[in-house]
């Protein structure tokens, strides 16, 4: 019996302690542990939230990017052929250009050489011509020397004359 | 430089203390067995109910020094005033003191009042309210309970928001498990209410299972297999739970659902108030009372057969026990904050008949 009569002064100090600790710690350490733990769970979540939505952002992004590269890709290799398009204009109408100045070249010059020529032509025929005159004079002059052949051939020149 | 590692050594230092304490404990007992033998057989009982039940000084043991008693201050509440001496006055039992208002001395640990010839003065009304052997070693474990938490709820404030670390760390997974595993599942979205007096029950009754299982200075002790103390504790469940009981509590009780039963059902519904509280208070002082009655018999045992060779045997079954006692101490600081959740759940619950227990 003895063990199970409780004694009035340790019910009284157990009561006393109880309320003491239930009143301290409950203000002082459960209260400010609790929403310590409460809100370190919540920034948790929130921070493990924020990195799905984070990931999501970069999965957009990147896909994002991958097209932005992509067509970045395509206008590059368009604006490469059309560079080499335009390379292979520029070259051929050079081509062409140097080509009709050439033929345009060569076209006066040869007239020049056709214009030289006939100068030149023209030239040697006079040459040959008074050098032609001076031996028929100078043959000449030396046929008419004795008077007999002249009148031979004014005999001659006559008879063929005929009036 | 050799013998310098070697005391380095974790596992050395260990069993050193181990040592110290092992002789600590060993030698009063081997010079009081010595004693004990030469005259009459070994009487446990008397040994055991001392150290289970409650007294008015505080039996020291230091090695090599014969058991001290260290008086504890004796306050009286008469109905003719306040008395405060010291416990010094009355000791050893028998010795009768004389006070302001009568005369005292301890009769089987009780402080009786007593006539000018020694015998027990039945007409003085005398109440005890002596700072016993388990008031101090309470006030030791509630200042400890105070120092623990007050620091680790400095640590929460100084580290917010960051992972917790030391003494924080070991009390994070438990103070988590009274809210998580007693407090959420039975009392729902009103636990937060609630939760100061179920860790403070909790951790109350667990550190005081705790140092009741140390054999020496901070422990020895027996607070939790103390009928006032479970007394206290179920009391006050009892409050919160009739305090805080809703309609459908009430109704429960007063109502119950066929009408034809109300004269068996409304006194059996008034004996179940009282009786889970009565429950609660029976479980835990009896768990821990019948867990250090084992424990010191098995101890007695040596002194029993007054051979020293039967200590091994002794000793190997107290530290299995002490095992298990390990594990009731953490059990009964876990039922009882559960049942005390489920009672409070119950009668705050909005939903009739959800759940019944008992």
């Amino acid at each position: 019996m003895e063990l199970v009569t409780p004694d009035i002064g340790l019910v009284f100090w157990t009561t006393i302690c109880f309320v003491i600790l239930l009143f301290i710690l409950g203000k002082f350490a459960w209260k400010p542990i609790l929403a310590a733990v409460h809100e370190r769970e919540n920034s948790i979540e929130s921070a493990l939230l924020k990195a799905e939505a984070m990931k999501e952002e970069m999965a957009r992004m990147t896909s994002e990017n991958e097209n932005l590269l992509k067509q970045a890709r395509s206008e590059r290799d368009s604006i490469l052929s059309e560079a080499r398009k335009v390379k292979e204009q520029i070259i051929n109408d050079a081509k062409e250009a140097a080509n009709a100045e050439g033929s345009k070249m060569i076209e006066k010059a040869r007239i020049e050489i056709n214009s030289q020529k006939a100068i030149a032509m023209a030239d040697v025929k006079n040459q040959v011509a008074s050098l032609s005159l001076e031996i028929a004079e100078k043959v000449l002059r030396k046929q008419f020397e004795d008077a007999g052949k002249q009148d031979a051939l004014v005999a001659e020149l006559l008879k063929e004359v005929k009036l | 430089m050799i013998n310098s590692s070697i005391l380095n050594l974790k596992l050395f230092k260990l069993s050193f203390i181990c040592a110290f304490f092992v002789a600590l404990l060993a030698l009063p007992g081997i010079s009081s067995a010595q004693n004990e033998t030469a005259k009459k057989p070994f009487d446990p009982t008397p040994v055991i109910m001392e150290h289970i039940g409650d007294s008015h000084s505080w039996p020291f043991v230091f090695p090599l020094v014969a058991e001290k008693n260290i008086p504890l201050p004796v306050i009286l509440y008469t109905d003719k005033g306040l008395e405060v001496f010291s416990s010094a006055n009355l000791m050893p039992e028998g010795t009768v003191y004389k006070g302001t208002y009568y005369s005292y001395k301890l009769e089987e640990k009780h402080i009786k009042a007593v006539d000018v010839a020694g015998k027990v003065d039945e007409s003085a009304k005398v109440y005890d309210f002596s700072i016993t052997r388990n008031v101090i070693s309470m006030f030791i474990t509630m200042t400890l309970l105070l120092i623990v938490f007050l620091s680790v709820s400095s640590a929460y404030k100084k580290r917010a928001g960051k992972a917790p670390k030391g003494l924080q760390s070991f009390m994070e997974p438990l103070i988590l498990f009274v809210r998580d595993d007693i407090a959420l599942p039975n009392l729902g979205i009103k636990y937060a209410r609630f939760m100061p007096l179920l860790l403070t029950i909790f951790f109350f009754i667990l550190i005081n299972n705790l140092f009741g299982m140390v054999p020496f200075f901070p422990g020895g002790f027996n607070l939790t297999g103390n009928i006032a103390v479970t007394l206290v504790l179920s009391v006050i469940i009892l409050f919160v739970v009739n305090l805080n009981g809703n309609k459908h509590y009430w109704k429960h009780i007063f109502l119950p659902d066929p009408w034809w039963l109300f004269p068996i059902m409304i006194p059996v519904e008034i004996v179940s108030i009282f009786s889970k509280p009565i429950a609660l208070m029976i479980r835990l002082f009896a768990n821990i009372t019948a867990g250090h009655i084992v424990i010191l018999s098995l101890i007695s045992l040596i002194f029993i057969f007054g051979t020293l060779w039967i200590s091994p045997v002794s000793i190997v079954f107290v530290v299995f026990m002490d095992c298990i006692e390990l594990l009731v101490a953490f059990l009964q600081a876990y039922i009882f904050t559960l049942l005390s959740a489920l009672f409070i759940g119950m009668a705050i619950q909005e939903h009739h008949h959800e759940q019944e227990v008992l």
